[in-house]
């Protein structure tokens, strides 16, 4: 069930939360309270606009367990306007065609289901084409 | 710092192996090494493996292999580092003799994939990356390694079947080795027809997981038995390197850094130069990757890697022959195994023991194992001792 394990994240998953680097303005996500550019300490809580854009993606039509109902969907990285890269999956996308560059923006929806009807269903961030510039 | 010399090696064929279990599948490895050795009896084992706490629900793995094998007594342990266990483990077991702690140490690579099949699978595989911030997004190594792959063809402007090339040289090097999974080679009308895994790969762009066990004795010169008869291939160089796990926190998505590092030092290390290697072993479990891994190696400058599949180098009578017994698309990519199958491949070579894939007179050979997109890269250089 892993509860606790996903209650943990959900400044993360909810709220795109990472940190802000005192020494050199660094934004960072995930959190990792030590600035991957500086290596100064970085403790400072940030939250993200959620808006990026498309840097590489793909359909996955082999699913792993958890995501097999689901499947075909697409992952791509995304390139936050605030500098850091995260890898989501991306929704909403009608038939508009995926490509690089594609301006997106974050959302919240389900990633997964964990096990039977009793499983826990656990929500995060996707990323869908940027509805108002 | 002792020499360290590669005394035996075993492995078995790759393949989908349903009636050996995990454990039958690591011995027959282990005991063909100790047969090659000429008897040495090994002090520590270590046993390259990724997924058999997943996949066959049995960790501590080491132990019972050394128990099984009739080894019991001996130290024994499991090492992991995703697809670059079997590297790892073989680092472990060069550091052990290097140091003059131990005199010999057995290393084994293994991996059952075939007890379970699809999503379960799928599901371990993706445990290796990170956890929270990628398989929580339904990411698999295929679709990173897609990713990746589009990146690359778009940043460098590769052609479409600009990285064909890549697996038609593994099933072409596959045909002639006996413990391959695929031994036929594929025409390149037959990669262009082949189904979209995750775009841009298609199912030749996949090595193939499968079930496989390798091993090595490692041991000092001077301890070798009186009726060793193989040419001496010594360990020249070992290193090891680490980058981001999670492929999104990369500086430079298309760099292979750990791999630089490791190749750099070992290099450095071996006073050997990129020009003297008479082959390279990469881990080509995806074509960019070799891409990549040529780049890091300094056998190709900065987003061409791609570029050595189509002109011939990196075939058999090439400058640089890669996967020269099937790589990991041919030969078959047992996980955890793999790093230790590349060892025995280039040791072949080295002893001039390749039979028709035979490299003429190869003498130092390049190999390189890499656990996820190069979050970890473990390189070794080994050569052919004159006069043996």
């Amino acid at each position: 069930m892993e509860i606790a394990r996903h209650w943990r994240l959900k400044s993360q998953r909810y709220g795109l939360v990472g940190e802000t680097c005192p020494h050199c303005d660094a934004k960072i996500f995930p959190p990792r309270d030590v600035c991957p550019n500086c290596g100064g300490e970085a403790k400072t809580s940030y939250a993200f606009s959620g808006k990026g854009e498309v840097y590489s993606y793909t359909t996955i039509y082999e699913a792993p367990a958890g995501f097999d109902e689901t499947a075909p969907y697409t992952v791509a990285l995304v390139k936050l306007t605030e500098g850091p890269m995260v890898t989501a999956q991306l929704t909403d996308l009608g038939d508009k065609p995926v490509e690089i560059g594609m301006p997106v923006e974050m959302v919240t929806r389900r990633l997964r289901s964990d096990g039977d009807e009793r499983g826990m269903l656990v929500y995060g961030y996707k990323f869908r084409p940027l509805l108002s510039q | 710092m002792t020499e360290v010399v590669i005394a035996g090696i075993g492995q078995t064929p790759v393949g989908e192996h349903w009636e050996i279990p995990l454990r039958d599948l690591a011995i027959q490895a282990m005991q063909a090494a100790l047969k090659d050795s000429g008897g040495l009896r090994p002090q520590a084992l270590y046993a390259g493996n990724m997924l058999a706490a997943s996949l066959s629900h049995q960790a501590h793995l080491g132990v019972l292999l050394a128990d099984f094998a009739g080894l019991a007594g001996i130290e024994a342990e499991t090492v992991e580092a995703a697809g670059a266990s079997g590297g790892a483990a073989l680092r472990q077991g060069y550091l052990a003799v290097a140091s003059g702690l131990l005199d010999t140490a057995l290393v084994v690579g293994v991996e059952k994939f075939t007890d379970l099949i699809g999503p379960d699978v799928e599901a371990a595989l993706a445990t290796a990356s990170d956890s929270d911030y990628e398989s929580v997004q339904g990411l698999t190594p295929t679709a990173q390694a897609a990713l990746l792959t589009r990146r690359y063809l778009h940043e460098f402007k590769v052609p479409a079947d600009g990285l064909a090339g890549f697996a038609l040289n593994d099933h072409a090097n596959g045909a002639g080795n006996p413990n391959a999974m695929f031994q036929k080679p594929i025409k390149l009308e037959t990669y262009q027809k082949a189904e979209m895994v995750s775009d841009p790969l298609n199912m030749f762009d996949i090595a193939p997981n499968a079930d496989g066990a390798a091993a090595l004795l490692l041991t000092r010169p001077d301890l070798l038995p009186r009726k060793f008869s193989n040419p001496l291939v010594r360990i020249a160089a070992s290193d090891t390197a680490s980058d981001t796990l999670a492929l999104h926190d990369r500086a430079d998505l298309l760099w292979f850094s750990a791999a630089q590092l490791s190749t750099e030092r070992a290099y450095h290390k071996s006073g050997i130069t990129a020009e003297q290697i008479d082959l390279f072993e990469y881990h080509d479990a995806f074509p960019v990757y070799a891409a990549l891994s040529l780049e890091a190696a300094g056998f190709a400058s900065p987003g061409t890697g791609w570029k050595l599949s189509q002109d011939g180098t990196i075939g058999l009578k090439g400058r640089i022959p890669c996967g020269t017994l099937g790589g990991l698309k041919a030969r078959g990519n047992p996980g955890g195994a793999t790093g230790v199958y590349q060892a025995v491949e280039a040791a072949l070579q080295l002893r001039a023991q390749a039979g028709p894939n035979q490299i003429p007179d190869a003498r130092v050979a390049l190999i390189q194992s890499l656990g996820g997109p190069a979050s970890t890269a473990v390189t070794h250089i080994l050569e052919r001792l004159a006069g043996s």
